[in-house]
C-alpha cells in the first residue's frame, strides 16, 4: 500500500535528496581534484596550481612513474604480502581463539574473556611497545615489523566472532558433531567456519584495510627504503619529491630523458595510492555497511 | 525494540560439577586453540601493560629497563611543569568535544536524509559516496588535503583565494586555522561511516509508529522530534560511551601527517599521541613520552570506567559491562 504523503513530507523528502546529492559531491571532490591534477600540464600547474579545470592536459606524470616503475612495483609487492599474510594469520589466530571462548564447558571460558575484553579498555602505550618489539624481538627493519605490531590481532574481533559463533551455530552441532567421534579441531574446520562465513569475511575486510592503510608501523620500524609499503613511498614523497629518482638510475624512456613533473606527479602517486580501494569497493561496500552495524552496535 | 543486553557478557554461565581433573583434560583441546591467540595478546597488550614502569625509571640504554634506576614521580613533575603538558591536554580534549557533538549531530542528521531516499539505487550510490573516505589511509588524505592547501599550487592558494582577493595564506605554517581545517577533515572522513550505525538503528524503527503519528497529523518534523530521535537514543548514548573513553586519545594520523608534522603548527596540533611520538622517536626522551603515555592510559581508563558507571546508573541496559 502506497501511503499518501502530506505537503511538508514531500518538501522533506525532495530536500533531502538535494541535500544528499551536494553532500555526496562535496564528499567525493577532494577524490576528482587529485585525480584531474594528476592529468593536468606542467605549465597549467605553474600558472593556475591545482585547479578541477585546468587549462591543458598532459600524461607525463603517468608516464614517468611508468618509467620509474620499480620503485613504485616494490612497495605495492610488499603492501601486497604484508595484506595477505598479515590478514591470513589473523584471521586463524582470532577464529581459534573465538571458538573456545564461544564454548561454555571450556574451563578458562570466563577469564581468557575477560583478558580479551580488557585489553580493549586499557593499553601499556608506544613507548613500552616499542622497546619491546625493537630490543626483545628486533623486528626493526624486517618485513615482520609490518606485520606483528598492532593489527595481528584485534580483542574487538575475536569478541565478535565469538559472539556470532554463540548466536548463529545451533549448539545441537556441536554435540552431534561430538557425538559423531569429531575432536574439536574438526569442528572447528568443519562446522564453525563453514557457518560462520559472513562475520569471517567482515573481520577479515577491516584487518585487510587495516594492513594496506598502515604506515604508522612502519614510521616506527622501517627506515630501509626496500621495505617501503604504498603508504610509506607516499609518505617520503610528499616530503621529498625527489626521492622518486633514486629507485632507478635514470628516467628514460627510450632515449628520451623525462624530467620529473613534479607537481602532478604527486597527484598521480596519490592516485596509484587509491586505486586497489577504488576497484574492490564496490564489491566490498555491502560487507562493510553489514560490519559497520554490527560492530558498533550489536542489537 | 531490538534489545541491547550488555555487549559480551549476556549470557549466564551454568555452574557444571565435573571433577576438575576430567573438565581440564576435556579442555585441552581447547586451551591448545587459544595459545597462538592469547600468546599475542600477552606480547602485544599486556607485557606493554608491565612497561608502565618505564615511566617511573630513569632509562639508562646501557643497563636495560630492569636495572635503570626507579626516580619515582620524577618524570611526570617534570612533564607537567612545561607548558606542553596542558597544551597537548586541551588540544586533545577540544578536539575530542568538538568531534564528538558536531560529528553525532551531522551523522544523525544525515542518516536522517538518507532514510527518506526511497530509490534503492541512490541510497546505495551515496552511501557509498559518503563511507569511500573512511576507508583511505591518513596519508592520502594528506595527500589530499594538502591538494587544497600547500601554498605553492593548492587550489584555494592559488585558484580560489586570487579571484576572492583574498591576500596569500600559507596553511602549513599558520596554526590559528586548524581547528576548522581538521574538523572539517574529520566530518569528511567520519560522518559517513557514522550515519550508516544511526541508519541501521532508524531502518530498525517500527514504521507502525509513524502512522500512527501522521494519523495524528504530525508533521515530518515532529516526528522526527518524537519518534526518530527518542528511538536513537541508546544508540546515541552507547557511542557517546565510546567516545568519552577515548577522550584522552587522538587519530595520530590527523594531527601528524595531515598537519605534515609542522612544527609551527604544534600550538593548535599538538595531541598526547604526538607528543608521546616526537618524544620518543624524535626527541629521544624517554622518560616524558612514556610518562606522557601513562598519563594518557590512566585517564582513559578512568574515563572508560566513569562514563560506564554513569550509563549504567541512567539505564544498565545501555551499559558495556
Amino acid at each position: 500500500m502506497k501511503s499518501i504523503l502530506s505537503r511538508d513530507e514531500k518538501i522533506f523528502a525532495r530536500t533531502s535528496a538535494i541535500l544528499l546529492a551536494i553532500f555526496a559531491l562535496l564528499s567525493i571532490s577532494p577524490f576528482i581534484l587529485v585525480v584531474v591534477s594528476s592529468i593536468s600540464s606542467t605549465e597549467s600547474l605553474i600558472s593556475n596550481g591545482y585547479s578541477f579545470f585546468p587549462e591543458s592536459l598532459s600524461l607525463d606524470s603517468y608516464a614517468y612513474m611508468a618509467a620509474q616503475g620499480k620503485i613504485i612495483l616494490r612497495a605495492y609487492a610488499v603492501s601486497l604480502f604484508v595484506t595477505i599474510v598479515g590478514t591470513l594469520i589473523s584471521l586463524v589466530i582470532t577464529t581459534m581463539l573465538a571458538y573456545p571462548l564461544s564454548r561454555k564447558d571450556f574451563k578458562f571460558r570466563n577469564l581468557f574473556t575477560f583478558l580479551v575484553f580488557f585489553s580493549l579498555l586499557f593499553n601499556g602505550g608506544v613507548v613500552p611497545s616499542y622497546i619491546m618489539w625493537t630490543k626483545v624481538f628486533e623486528i626493526k627493519n624486517t618485513v615482520w615489523a609490518l606485520i606483528f605490531p598492532t593489527y595481528l590481532m584485534f580483542g574487538i574481533n575475536v569478541l565478535l566472532v565469538k559472539s556470532y559463533f554463540e548466536r548463529v551455530v545451533p549448539k545441537d552441532l556441536i554435540e552431534a558433531a561430538q557425538i559423531d567421534g569429531a575432536g574439536e579441531l574438526t569442528i572447528f574446520t568443519k562446522v564453525m567456519i563453514p557457518l560462520s562465513t559472513p562475520v569471517i569475511t567482515t573481520v577479515g575486510m577491516f584487518t585487510a584495510l587495516a594492513y594496506w592503510n598502515d604506515w604508522i608501523n612502519g614510521l616506527y620500524y622501517i627506515n630501509d627504503p626496500a621495505l617501503y609499503g604504498v603508504q610509506q613511498l607516499l609518505i617520503r614523497i610528499l616530503n621529498n619529491i625527489a626521492f622518486l629518482r633514486s629507485g632507478a638510475a635514470a628516467s628514460t624512456v627510450g632515449n628520451v630523458v623525462i624530467s620529473l613533473p613534479g607537481e602532478s606527479i604527486r597527484m598521480a602517486l596519490a592516485v596509484i595510492g587509491i586505486l586497489p580501494i577504488l576497484v574492490i569497493f564496490p564489491l566490498l561496500q555491502k560487507y562493510l555497511v553489514r560490519g559497520i552495524a554490527i560492530g558498533a552496535v550489536k542489537g | 525494540m531490538p534489545g541491547f543486553t550488555p555487549l559480551f557478557f549476556s549470557e549466564v554461565d551454568v555452574p557444571r560439577k565435573t571433577p576438575f581433573l576430567i573438565s581440564a583434560k576435556k579442555s585441552l583441546p581447547l586451551l591448545l586453540m587459544t595459545l597462538p591467540g592469547m600468546a599475542y595478546l600477552v606480547i602485544n597488550n599486556y607485557i606493554p601493560m608491565l612497561g608502565v614502569i618505564i615511566a617511573f625509571k630513569k632509562i639508562d640504554v646501557s643497563k636495560g629497563i630492569l636495572a635503570s634506576p626507579w626516580i619515582g614521580l620524577s618524570n611526570f613533575k617534570f612533564l607537567f611543569s612545561t607548558p606542553d603538558a596542558w597544551l597537548m591536554t586541551r588540544n586533545t580534549l577540544l578536539y575530542n568535544l568538538a568531534f564528538l557533538v558536531i560529528g553525532t549531530v551531522f551523522a544523525i542528521g544525515l542518516a536522517i536524509m538518507m532514510n527518506e531516499i526511497a530509490t534503492r539505487f541512490f541510497a546505495k550510490y551515496f552511501q557509498g559516496m559518503f563511507l569511500l573516505p573512511n576507508l583511505i589511509s591518513m596519508v592520502v588524505v594528506s595527500y589530499l588535503v594538502f591538494a587544497f592547501l600547500n601554498a605553492d599550487t593548492g587550489l584555494f592558494p592559488r585558484s580560489i583565494f586570487p579571484h576572492l582577493k583574498i591576500e596569500d595564506i600559507n596553511f602549513y605554517t599558520s596554526p590559528g586555522y586548524w581547528p576548522f581545517i581538521l574538523l572539517v577533515v574529520y566530518l569528511w572522513k567520519n560522518t559517513g561511516y557514522a550515519a550508516i550505525i544511526y541508519l541501521a538503528t532508524i531502518a530498525g524503527i517500527d514504521k507502525t509508529l509513524y502512522e500512527a503519528a501522521r494519523l495524528d497529523g504530525a508533521s515530518k518534523w515532529g516526528q522526527i522530534r518524537y519518534i526518530t530521535l527518542p528511538l536513537l537514543k541508546p544508540t546515541i548514548i552507547i557511542l557517546m560511551l565510546f567516545s568519552i573513553g577515548r577522550m584522552m586519545y587522538s587519530d595520530f594520523g590527523l594531527f601528524y601527517q595531515v598537519t605534515m608534522n609542522s612544527g609551527a603548527l604544534y600550538s593548535t596540533t599538538q595531541t598526547i599521541d604526538t607528543y608521546v611520538f616526537r618524544g620518543l622517536m624524535q626527541l629521544g626522551n624517554i622518560g616524558m613520552a612514556s610518562a606522557a603515555g601513562v598519563y594518557q592510559s590512566l585517564i582513559g581508563f578512568i574515563l572508560v570506567l566513569g562514563a560506564n558507571l554513569l550509563v549504567r546508573k541512567i539505564n544498565p541496559d545501555y551499559a558495556l559491562f
